[in-house]
Formats: C-alpha cells, sequence, structure tokens
C-alpha cells in the first residue's frame, strides 16, 4: 500500500497553502458563519423553528430526542449538542430547552469557546414568551455575525472529515482512492482529518487495526471494531453473510464484505490514524488523521463528525447519495460516469474520467483539493442550494 | 488506448472490468494503478461492468487478492480469464 505514495503523487499542481475562512474565538477557522437556534429536546423544536422563522440569517436545528436519556446515550447526546455549537462554521448559537439545567450545560460549555451563546427554557414561560425573548437576542446575533469577514487562514485551519455512500464498484476503484489521494497530499501540511463507518471496515478490521500510529492507537480500534462486532452478534438474528454485501452490492459486482471494505478503506490513502474518537467526540492529539466510531448511515456520521468539529466534509458516491448536513458543507464526488450526468445536481466534483484513464489518481486528488477550497472559501456545495441540511442525532439505546 | 478492466495493485489477481461487458475471447486491456503499467488479457467468459476477472489460474483453497489484500477463497477452481464471482469465492469472514 505504501508503495502507491509515489506513483499517486507523482505529477502534481502546487497545493495552496491558504483559504478565506472566518476566525473564531477559539483560534479555530469556520468555513461557514452560521448563526444556530439549537433546540436541547423534541419538544423544543417548534420554538426553535418559530425563532429562526421570525430572524433572517439563522437556521433551525431540529431533531426527535433529548428527554428521558441516561448513561452513554444521555452523555453522547450531549457531547452532540455542545460539539454541533461549538463548530467553528457556527458563529453564535442561541439554545432552548424545556428545562433550565441541560440547556444551562450546554452554554456553559460553548461559551468556553468565547463565541457569544445564549440560553432560553421554556418551562414556566411558554412558547411565546420564549420565542419573543430568544427572537431579540437572536436578531441581535445574526446582525453581529453578518458583519464577519472572510479573512486568510492556513490550510491546516481545514478539518475534514469523509464518509462514502450509495457506494458501487465505482467507489472503491475511483472516487475513494481519490478522497485517499487527497489525505495523502493534505495531511503533511497539518490538516486534521476524520475516518469512521465502524460497521462498514468489517473485513478490513485487522489491516485497519495495523494502520494505528501507536500501539494504543491500535488496541483503541481493536477494542472499538471488537464491541461492535460483539453488538452485531447479540442483536442480529443470524450473522451479516445475508445483508453484507446486499443483494445489490452482489449485483454490482461485489463478492464478499473484506472486498467492500477495502473499498471503504481506500478513503485514507496510505495514511495512518493516530488515535480513535468515541462519537462526536473532538480530536485532541493535534493534526492527522483520526478513526470515529460512527454508524455507516450517512446523516448520523456526518453529524457526529461535524459534532467533533470537523468544518468540511467528502462524499464519495457510486449509485448518488444526496445527504447534507445544516453547518458542515458536504462535498459530493463521483466516480461512475452515469451518477456524474443523471444527478449531476448533486455532484460536485467529476472524476468518472479516472475509469476511462482520461485522468489519473493524482489528477483527480488534485481536482478534489481545488473544489475542497472553493468550497471551503464559500462556495456552494450542491448539497447546500438544495437546501438538505439532515441534522440527525445517534441514540445507542432507548430512553427510560 | 481504451481501458477494458481496471487492476488496482499489482499483487492482485483479479481485475474489474469497466466497460458495459466483455465478452467471450475479447482481447483486454487492463490499466495496473498501482504502476500505472497495461498488460492484457483474453477473456474466457461475458463479463459485465464492475465485475471481477481471473488474472491468472485460481486453484481450490487459493485466496483472491483486490487492493493488495486478501478478500476471500477461492470455494471452485478458477481459470485465467473467467468470470470471478459469489459462484466460485466465498468470504473468509463468516
Amino acid at each position: 500500500m505504501f508503495t502507491m505514495l509515489k506513483q499517486r503523487n507523482g505529477n502534481n499542481m502546487e497545493i495552496p497553502k491558504s483559504f478565506l475562512g472566518y476566525k473564531r474565538e477559539n483560534g479555530r477557522a469556520g468555513t461557514r458563519n452560521h448563526v444556530i437556534i439549537l433546540p436541547v429536546d423534541d419538544i423544543s423544536n417548534a420554538c426553535a423553528e418559530a425563532v429562526a422563522n421570525n430572524i433572517k440569517g439563522t437556521i433551525a436545528l431540529p431533531h426527535s430526542y433529548g428527554r428521558l436519556q441516561f448513561g452513554a446515550d444521555l452523555e453522547l447526546h450531549f457531547r452532540t449538542m455542545i460539539g454541533t455549537a461549538k463548530n467553528p462554521n457556527v458563529a453564535a448559537a442561541i439554545i432552548i430547552g424545556i428545562e433550565p439545567k441541560w440547556t444551562k450545560r450546554i452554554v456553559d460549555e460553548v461559551s468556553k469557546t468565547g463565541k457569544p451563546v445564549e440560553g432560553f427554557s421554556i418551562e414556566g414561560a411558554g412558547d411565546i414568551e420564549t420565542i419573543m425573548k430568544a427572537s431579540k437576542k437572536a436578531q441581535e446575533f445574526s446582525i453581529w455575525a453578518s458583519e464577519k469577514q472572510r479573512e486568510e487562514c492556513p490550510i491546516s485551519d481545514l478539518w475534514i472529515s469523509v464518509k462514502c455512500g450509495e457506494s458501487d464498484t465505482t467507489s472503491g476503484l475511483a472516487s475513494n482512492p481519490t478522497v485517499g489521494n487527497l489525505m495523502d497530499k493534505l495531511e503533511p501540511l497539518g490538516v486534521h482529518l476524520c475516518f469512521g463507518e465502524t460497521s462498514e471496515l468489517t473485513g478490513a478490521e485487522t489491516v485497519c487495526e495495523k494502520r494505528g500510529k501507536t500501539p494504543q492507537a491500535q488496541e483503541k480500534f481493536k477494542k472499538t471494531w471488537n464491541d461492535y462486532n460483539d453488538f452485531i452478534l447479540k442483536e442480529a438474528t443470524d450473522d451479516l453473510s445475508e445483508s453484507q454485501p446486499t443483494a445489490g452490492n452482489i449485483a454490482g459486482g461485489l463478492t464478499t464484505i473484506e472486498e467492500k471494505a477495502f473499498g471503504n478503506f481506500q478513503k485514507i490513502g496510505s495514511r495512518q490514524f493516530i488515535d480513535v474518537l468515541t462519537p462526536a467526540e473532538e480530536p485532541e492529539k493535534g493534526p492527522g488523521l483520526y478513526f470515529m466510531d460512527t454508524s455507516s448511515a450517512a446523516a448520523e456520521c456526518v453529524t457526529l463528525q461535524a459534532a467533533g468539529g470537523f468544518n468540511i466534509h467528502l462524499f464519495p458516491t457510486g449509485q448518488g447519495n444526496i445527504i447534507g448536513n445544516p453547518i458542515e458543507p458536504v462535498i459530493k464526488l463521483t466516480a461512475n460516469p452515469l451518477t456524474a450526468v443523471n444527478m449531476s445536481e448533486h455532484i460536485d466534483c467529476d472524476v468518472s474520467k479516472i475509469l476511462s484513464r482520461e485522468m489519473n489518481l493524482s489528477e483527480a486528488g488534485d481536482e478534489l483539493i481545488k473544489t475542497t477550497l472553493r468550497v471551503a472559501n464559500g462556495r456552494l456545495t450542491c448539497a447546500e442550494a438544495l437546501g438538505h441540511k439532515e441534522f440527525v442525532m445517534t441514540k445507542l439505546y432507548r430512553s427510560a | 488506448m481504451a481501458t477494458d478492466i481496471i487492476i488496482h495493485d499489482e499483487k492482485d489477481n483479479v481485475g474489474v472490468v469497466v466497460i458495459e461487458k466483455i465478452t467471450p475471447k475479447q482481447d483486454c486491456s487492463c490499466w495496473v494503478m498501482e504502476n500505472d503499467k497495461t498488460v492484457s488479457i483474453q477473456s474466457a467468459d461475458e463479463i459485465p461492468l464492475g465485475h471481477k476477472i481471473a488474472m491468472t489460474d485460481l486453484n481450490e483453497g487459493d485466496t483472491i487478492i483486490k487492493y493488495g489484500h486478501d478478500i476471500g477463497k477461492v470455494v471452485k477452481s478458477i481459470k485465467k480469464g473467467e468470470h470471478v464471482h459469489v459462484h466460485n469465492v466465498k468470504t473468509k469472514k463468516w
């Protein structure tokens, strides 16, 4: 695998050393400048959406959970809420919950970044009074954020997450290796990188484990994957051989789960991961590649990575996944020539010429770097222009 | 020259068809991505887009290598140029 480096990095454009981002109070940089209205729980969605409707330049992030959760599941809920509001793509945040205590816990953590944040609780006041008060604060935040200007930021301020979906054989052949090529080129420049999808590494788990840079990272990955596998064996009525690969995968030419997993694994190029993150955990070991324990469901995975602090996302697809995220721009690339034409409104970067050999991997990687920087500088992704803002919380088990 | 088959890694013993289909006895051009070399092979079967072709003779119990890695075992012997799929290869996982 490591020999691929020389071929894949053969030709090469000069990689720009900076992009235009929004500098935040805590030293991070955003590729977007959102003012979010974040409900703490499901029953506060109506209030949050009313505020976002009142005040232009704000966005509500409704979701389905936040009541009677407990233990690790509740901690993940808080981590996702707090991480989402802390993300540097968020300029300021309004937090609205039914009760003051949980609302305050989120506000207190987010305020540590130095960004404007204010919490409101509905109990005792009702929706209408809360909407009025929160709207006044949201208007203040929105006008304040509108004066923020993009400034030159080092490319190392990019935190790039990756996840593939609706994969077919073109994913493993070309679009996933294109992402891997980008990683090989950008990691030495000090960017943060993140891949996930614990379930879809099944079959490549021992090879993936060896990509851990330290024995600790390897051990953590092994434990994470084993825990996942134990969960599957406990819940499944039989093993996964009837569903992995799927009938569709098999029709497309994928024979075994190992083959599918190695296709997925191409996204990290020849990189090694320095640490393993729990879902929505913020990396703390500096620049480099991280593995995050996530579902392989697209919206859940990207929501967790955004909550971990990642500010731009790369999403290779074969048959055409259409996902977006409200705060982290999702760039889609495909190597499937039919998808590139038939679903062109969803594809930001077409690398299908790899299959006809009119483009090599290094050229494709360069194209993806260019697209990534344009989006980092403010170009809307296809998903943003289409209004995709899937915010999907991961829930570990049923509520009390 | 048009590429009919792509091979990921020079260690791979299978390639992937990237045209609509290849037909029996077709002389195919194969691109090895890792080293940018071109090799050729004559097909024995009709093989559709996205499906695999054996680049060498394979016996029962042999390992299929793709991406330079083990992706399963041969359960029915395969001749060079034949279609490689669920009828002659199984996972080692389950």
